[in-house]
């Protein structure tokens, strides 16, 4: 069964960036570039965070975009990347209604979540959670 | 040591002419890390003897080091420049996003030289400097509507870090902070001051860089390890659960809470104002600086009825920590929890630093007691004892200083007293006003021997504590000696740089060890050896300022007020900072 990555609840983000830092940590190295997972506040820290993860959408607007299919829907939901076909056009990020998207300007490619649950772990509160996609992908939360 | 191509980049902006350039400077780095060790070396590069902080020659520089981005909790920006507030060295810490956002930009350190001819606010990113007209902006009431401005204009959600500046900074009181993350400050020594007198409202700063490691499986085991004792074990707990505040009670029930200008040092009210109560009956979000999973930041819930509309309220978060909380609450004999936040609400609204601006309003009060100033000098403002609204409008008129009494008091209680009166009760050290700590003479010999006179140069709070814990006291000397060892280790990790809170994690070894996959080979000594070389540098730029141990003044008020370890011997706290200066 496909998996993908859930937002538990927003409203538990202290906003530490943590999760960003283990995503970009999957390729041993610091910093933020390759990091898939984009924190917020909601218009100032004082009224909390938002958590922007890919969605693993069942029919996802980004794939349909792509001039060169270098982003190909994955069976059960969400997209697989192919770093080789990417022209970088950025219209995936454009397309995409969350924003789950992210722009490494070093590689100048997109960066798309690989539902690999790295960062879960490294969230001491619990926002983010690798969870099994569900048959029926119309009834998710 | 070998760095990292991004931390030796340094970022040079003259705010006369409008100009950048970048200098890569690796020697700065390999010879002194990174944060305080690479600050001193380049104010010693940038200030000339005797400049005036307030003229184009006081530099402004901020710093960073080779952890943030790579490690938790390096989470801190050092700022190095010369207060104005004690005219001497001035160094500030401040967490928030502004350190992760410097080194995401590709920067290790930002130098900022001269004076706008006008209000500017600058945006720091991967491709160097944008210059904005700032002019809107100056004068604004509220620094919390500066930051949503800037909020709505600016490019970098999520990856930047917005520092400003309130009305205090612009006005040129003395001790003006600058704002980062909205509840964040480089409180100390009035960085807002030469923020203000540079023109410099605000900086904005984000970038999204890769940072390479050289050892990448040694990398992520040591990340692991650090992270999970950072999240695990129980030596976080106290900033996790209840922060900063959780000193509150303790130090009252050992009597080592400055209260009413510490003519006492218990508090009848400190329950009130206690890390338990605000818990149980404010806080209202906890929140964290970048890549810091402990999330100290405390946000208590402000409700505000309007008085002339029913069933209308004001609901805002305002952060509280021990020191705001000492200076605002238990030094003005301020137990009326509303109160005391609706004060610090108007502190950061104002732009001040919350410690300088709680003791020298608590000595206010004390001279209007003692009739060594009037109504008139007040602006007609009765300060008394647990009267918030006085405080709130006090706060105001520093900034505003419509008499020539809030003149001098917008310079601090050294230099108020030195014309009013009442310098036995002016509890400044080394011209900075006192931290919420009244221990014994470890804490105040710190303060006095500090290189900021901050209580986090040396923990001397910390050393009473224990003393008064195994009962046997401690000679001047070995007084002396471990206050040095601390502050020589902690110009280390201020140097990486690493929140002193994570300080028990951060021990020697785990030092050498998260440093080691970075490509930084070193040891606990050598590290050691460059901690005292760093302090000594610190001193010597001291020392060529003018500064001089013997000149410090003991506040008689020390002396007076019984503390947890008996009356504090002057002659005792003399000894001790000979032998510190012997140490050096």
């Amino acid at each position: 069964m496909a998996k993908r990555l859930s937002v538990v609840d927003n409203d538990l983000c202290v906003g530490c960036q943590c999760c960003m830092f283990a995503c970009a940590r999957r390729f041993a190295e610091g910093g933020l570039a390759k990091s898939c997972i984009h924190v917020q506040s909601a218009g100032g820290i004082d009224k909390g965070f938002v958590v922007v993860v890919c969605r693993a959408c069942p029919d996802p607007p980004c794939a349909r975009v792509c001039p060169t299919d270098a982003l190909l829907p994955r069976e059960g939901g969400g997209v697989h990347l192919d770093h080789d076909e990417c022209i970088g056009c950025g219209n995936c990020v454009e397309a995409c209604p969350f924003g789950a998207i992210q722009w490494d300007g070093e590689q100048n490619k997109p960066r798309v979540c690989v539902y690999c649950g790295y960062c879960a772990p490294h969230c001491p509160y619990g926002v983010l959670a690798l969870e099994e996609l569900e048959e029926a992908p119309h009834d998710r939360g | 040591m070998t760095v990292d191509k991004l931390l030796e980049r340094v970022l040079y902006v003259d705010l006369d002419r409008r100009s950048f350039h970048v200098e890569q400077r690796p020697e700065l780095f390999e010879e002194a890390i990174g944060g305080t060790g690479v600050a001193i070396r380049l104010l010693n590069e940038e200030c000339p003897e005797g400049a005036d902080p307030m003229g184009p020659d006081n530099p402004m520089i901020m710093t960073v080091g080779p952890m943030v981005g790579l490690y938790p909790l390096a989470s801190k920006t050092v700022a190095m420049f010369k207060s104005p507030h004690t005219g001497n060295l001035g160094e500030s810490h401040a967490g928030g996003r502004s350190a992760v956002a410097l080194r995401m930009a590709g920067y290790g350190a930002l130098v900022v030289r001269g004076i706008s001819n006008m209000p500017v606010y600058l945006v720091i990113n991967e491709q160097g400097v944008e210059f904005r007209d700032a002019s809107a902006l100056w004068g604004m009431r509220s620094s919390y509507t500066v930051g949503s401005v800037l909020r709505e204009r600016e490019a970098g959600s999520g990856l930047r870090s917005i520092m400003r500046i309130g009305r205090a900074g612009e006005r040129g009181v003395t001790y003006a902070c600058v704002i980062t993350e909205t509840f964040r400050h480089f409180g100390r020594l009035g960085l807002g001051t030469v923020w203000g007198n540079k023109g410099l409202k605000a900086l904005v700063v984000h970038g999204k860089q890769s940072l390479p490691v050289a050892d990448r499986r040694a990398y992520r085991r040591t990340y692991d390890d650090i992270f999970e004792t950072l999240t695990e074990s129980s030596l976080m707990q106290k900033y996790h659960e209840l922060g900063t505040a959780m000193n509150v009670l303790p130090l009252n029930e050992m009597g080592a809470l400055p209260t009413k200008n510490l003519q006492t040092a218990r508090f009848e009210g400190a329950e009130a104002i206690s890390g338990e109560n605000l818990a149980e009956k404010y806080l209202g979000r906890r929140v964290a600086c970048a890549h810091c999973p402990v999330a100290c930041i405390h946000l208590a819930t402000l409700r505000t009825p309007y008085p002339s509309e029913p069933y209308f309220y004001k609901t805002q978060m305002v952060g509280y920590d021990h020191e705001p909380i000492f200076a605002t609450g238990s030094m003005l004999g301020l137990d009326e929890v509303n109160g005391m936040l609706t004060l610090l609400d108007e502190i950061e609204v104002q732009g001040l630093d919350a410690m300088s601006a709680g003791v020298s309003l608590a000595w206010a009060t004390e001279m209007l007691e003692r009739e060594l100033i009037s109504l008139d000098d007040t602006d007609g403002v009765a300060f008394t004892w647990g009267d918030a609204e006085a405080y709130i409008e006090g706060a105001q008129k520093i900034v505003t200083q419509p008499t020539d009494f809030y003149k001098a008091l917008a310079r601090g209680v050294d230099h108020a007293s030195s014309i009013y009166g009442g310098q036995d009760a002016a509890l400044a050290f080394g011209g900075n006003e006192m931290p919420g700590y009244h221990t014994g003479p470890g804490c105040h010999v710190g303060y006095l021997a500090g290189a900021r006179h901050s209580h986090l140069d040396n923990a001397g709070y910390s050393v009473d504590q224990k003393v008064a814990q195994k009962g046997n006291g401690m000679t001047p000397s070995e007084l002396a000696e471990t206050l040095l060892e601390e502050e020589r280790w902690r110009q280390v990790l201020t140097s990486l740089v690493i929140c002193l809170f994570s300080r028990n994690v951060y021990d020697p070894d785990t030092v050498v060890r998260a440093l080691e996959p970075l490509g930084f080979a070193t040891t606990e000594s050598e590290l050691r050896d460059i901690g005292a070389r760093i302090l000594r540098e610190k001193y010597a730029f001291k020392e060529r300022e003018g500064f001089v141990m013997d000149d410090l003044r003991i506040p008689d008020r020390i002396t007076q007020t019984i503390s947890p370890l008996g009356h504090v011997d002057p002659a005792y706290v003399r000894e001790a900072l000979e032998a510190y200066r012997k140490g050096l």
